[in-house]
């Protein structure tokens, strides 16, 4: 894996913003990783993002790159590719920016079906903003707006996209970057609307409030949360209990939207 | 609606309705891309550019509310195509912190907003010009603000050529706000040839494959030129404080030229932006200051004054922001007392009473019951002491 990745960065743009163990670096890696062997011209590249810590992702890719507004990172997105087809278009958003304030545009997306892959940093907790809960907070972690711990049943980011018609569906962790690899580069390639679902820990926030430790405790942590769906059949229901799969979770095909709309404009145009 | 009247060598002759007249300036602008969410009384915008758009190879899309609709069409802005929404007061609420991306970001493109009455969900099928304001000052922070408002039909057409080509010429988001009766009211319109309609698309850098590309990166006239996405000339673009590499710079040497320019950019170039009309105005010793649909009461009263012998007459501003200060004033320069007939409770009235100062009266004359201004009311604010 000796690639080159300082092709793909803006390297006047370093340091980064992170904060030491953060994950959010690690998914951007295996993103690029994918994309280098996908070999798209970067001109006909586009990162879209919302706001926060991950949304700060695409202003160090050298791409053609655009920072939205929290939570409508997927409605620029689409303007994007509605726009101009030929574009690959990669949306990258966190928690609280795809599924609270996004969380309509998100499942309008899925339904819509475009050739778009939408990259969820999933930290369970609002980073950027100094963590409150998020959608994604498991009920009784902490956030500085659930002092108590969230009361609240979190989102299941894979469940949603499926329910609302994403045609790929994937859900890793950051510590398993074979993994991570894998359902990038098979949702970048998949002709349709899709979603990973990429654990990251938040460590300033969520590990602090949370005690749960460093980041290779966190990892830890939710290696131990999920269970790899390929093993789904053999594990028992108390087994899978309270767990997330992890893995390619769901892909089908079903037509997409900037194709359907070129068949349209053939049929109305002549 | 068959063939392309704005593909038309020859002028064409039809009978329309505000709305359906916004929309063929739009596609005679050269607009290809349309996002929008249905609303009172916009949506025959939003209905007649689905049928129209896929004709011309343009693309319209149903968003699932107005925040995605006017996040779409920056995105196709940025991918090359231009682009447009359609919407009313509750919609146009919902755009404003998108809006203010556009013209932080300088993303050029138009947004209709039907004023119907408001607050809140108000009267939705009422007329109405109680959005002025927030067509100016909407989004939050210092911004420019480019608004149009017609008064007819054929003038839909125009201004919305006009929202056009002043968001490709300033890069920014242009607001063209008309009430619901030029909306929806009919009335004879001659589309002009396509060669007769002047049309402005953004300004390119000159550049080779491989140049660096700033893209906010400003000659004189403070407006960058404008690559487009996929065009191979890779950048970033962020609704954050930046500098003319378009990267996020908290530096405050760089806030103050960025806020700076953004306005600048429009004020340095406001004569350029106004349009208006002057009626009688030579020697009136009682202004009138109306637009949108209220001009044409006005203009009626008026005339009704001047066969009473009073000296009135009517400015009228079509373009709203920047306002036309001078002409405003210039237009007063004899009056006696200036009237200003308004939907709404007086603000546009502000706006004329802070151009003229203190020495002229100026009377308003407001509604906001949902019903236009009779001629009769304007008249005897122009008669009465
Ligand atoms: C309209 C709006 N509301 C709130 C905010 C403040 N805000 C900025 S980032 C953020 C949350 C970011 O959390 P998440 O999307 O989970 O990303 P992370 O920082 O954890 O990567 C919030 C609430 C904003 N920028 N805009
Ligand atoms: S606050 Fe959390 S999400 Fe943001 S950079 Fe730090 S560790 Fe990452």
């Amino acid at each position: 894996m000796s690639m080159d990745y300082f092709q793909y960065l803006r390297k006047e743009r370093m340091p980064h913003i992170w904060c030491p163990g953060c994950g959010h670096g690690t998914i951007m890696k295996s993103i690029l990783r994918a994309l280098d062997k996908l070999k798209w011209a970067k001109d006909d590249v586009v990162v879209v993002s919302g706001i926060g810590c991950s949304s700060r992702t695409p202003g160090y890719l050298d791409f053609n790159t655009l920072h939205t507004t929290h939570g409508r990172a997927l409605s620029f997105a689409q303007g994007v590719k509605v726009a101009n087809p030929n574009l690959k278009v990669i949306v990258i958003s966190g928690d609280g920016d795809a599924m609270a304030i996004g969380g309509n545009h998100f499942i309008h997306a899925c339904r819509r079906n475009m050739d778009i892959t939408l990259i969820v940093f999933n930290n369970n907790i609002y980073g950027m903003t100094g963590g409150q809960a998020s959608p994604t907070t498991f009920t009784g972690s902490k956030g500085t707006t659930a002092p108590y711990g969230a009361i609240e049943q979190p989102f299941d980011v894979c469940n949603m996209a499926q329910a609302s018609g994403a045609t790929y569906v994937a859900r890793a962790l950051d510590i398993d970057a074979v993994a991570m690899d894998r359902v990038i580069l098979s949702a970048l390639q998949n002709k349709g609307f899709s979603v990973v679902d990429a654990w990251s820990q938040c460590t300033t926030y969520f590990g602090r409030q949370n005690k749960w430790g460093d980041a290779s405790e966190m990892m830890d942590r939710y290696k131990e949360m999920t269970y790899n769906v390929r093993l789904a059949e053999k594990m028992s229901p108390e087994e899978k209990a309270g767990k997330y799969p992890v893995g390619m979770l769901f892909q089908t095909s079903r037509p997409e939207w900037c194709e359907e709309y070129g068949k349209l404009i053939e049929r109305v145009s002549k | 609606m068959s063939a392309e009247a704005t593909e038309k060598k020859a002028p064409v002759i039809k009978f329309l309705a505000g709305n359906e007249a916004c929309m063929e300036g739009a596609l005679a602008a050269g607009c290809r891309f349309f996002a929008g969410y249905p609303i009172s009384p916009s949506s025959e915008i939003a209905e007649k550019m689905s049928g129209r758009l896929p004709k011309l190879g343009g693309k319209f899309i149903q968003m699932e509310d107005e925040i995605a609709s006017m996040g779409a069409i920056i995105g196709a802005s940025l991918a090359g195509a231009k682009s447009m929404t359609a919407t009313s007061g509750p919609g146009f609420s919902l755009m404003q912190e998108n809006i203010g991306y556009a013209m932080m970001a300088e993303v050029p493109c138009v947004v209709v907003n039907v004023m119907r009455g408001g607050p809140s969900t108000g009267n939705p099928t009422g007329p109405s010009q109680s959005d002025v304001m927030q067509c100016r000052w909407g989004t939050h922070g210092d911004h420019p603000a480019i608004v149009l408002s017609p008064n007819s039909i054929r003038e839909a057409f125009d201004t919305t050529v006009q929202c056009f080509n002043f968001a490709e010429q300033f890069r920014t988001c242009v607001v063209l706000a008309m009430d619901e009766i030029v909306a929806h009211m009919r009335e004879k319109i001659v589309i002009p040839a396509k060669e007769d309609i002047k049309i402005v698309n953004r300004k390119k850098p000159n550049l080779k494959p491989g140049d660096p590309y700033k893209p906010y990166e400003a000659d004189a006239s403070l407006i960058p030129p404008m690559m487009n996405f996929g065009e191979g000339f890779r950048y970033h673009v962020t609704g954050l404080d930046h500098d003319a590499t378009g990267f996020p710079s908290g530096a405050p040497d760089n806030q103050e030229i960025l806020h700076r320019r953004l306005v600048d950019k429009v004020e340095m170039h406001k004569d350029e932006l106004f349009l208006f009309e002057n009626h009688r105005t030579e020697d009136a010793e009682v202004l009138v200051v109306a637009y949108g649909s209220t001009s044409r009461s006005a203009k009626r009263a008026v005339e009704e004054a001047r066969a009473q012998g009073i000296k009135a007459g009517l400015f009228r501003p079509i373009t709203l922001f920047p306002i036309p200060e001078k002409q405003i004033a210039l237009a007063a320069s004899h009056a006696k007392k200036v009237v200003v007939p308004e939907m709404n409770l007086g603000q546009y009235r502000l706006e004329v009473e802070r151009i003229l100062g203190p020495a002229v009266p100026v009377v308003g004359v407001h509604r906001v019951n949902g019903e236009p201004i009779a001629p009769s009311l304007i008249l005897s604010a122009i008669v009465g002491g």
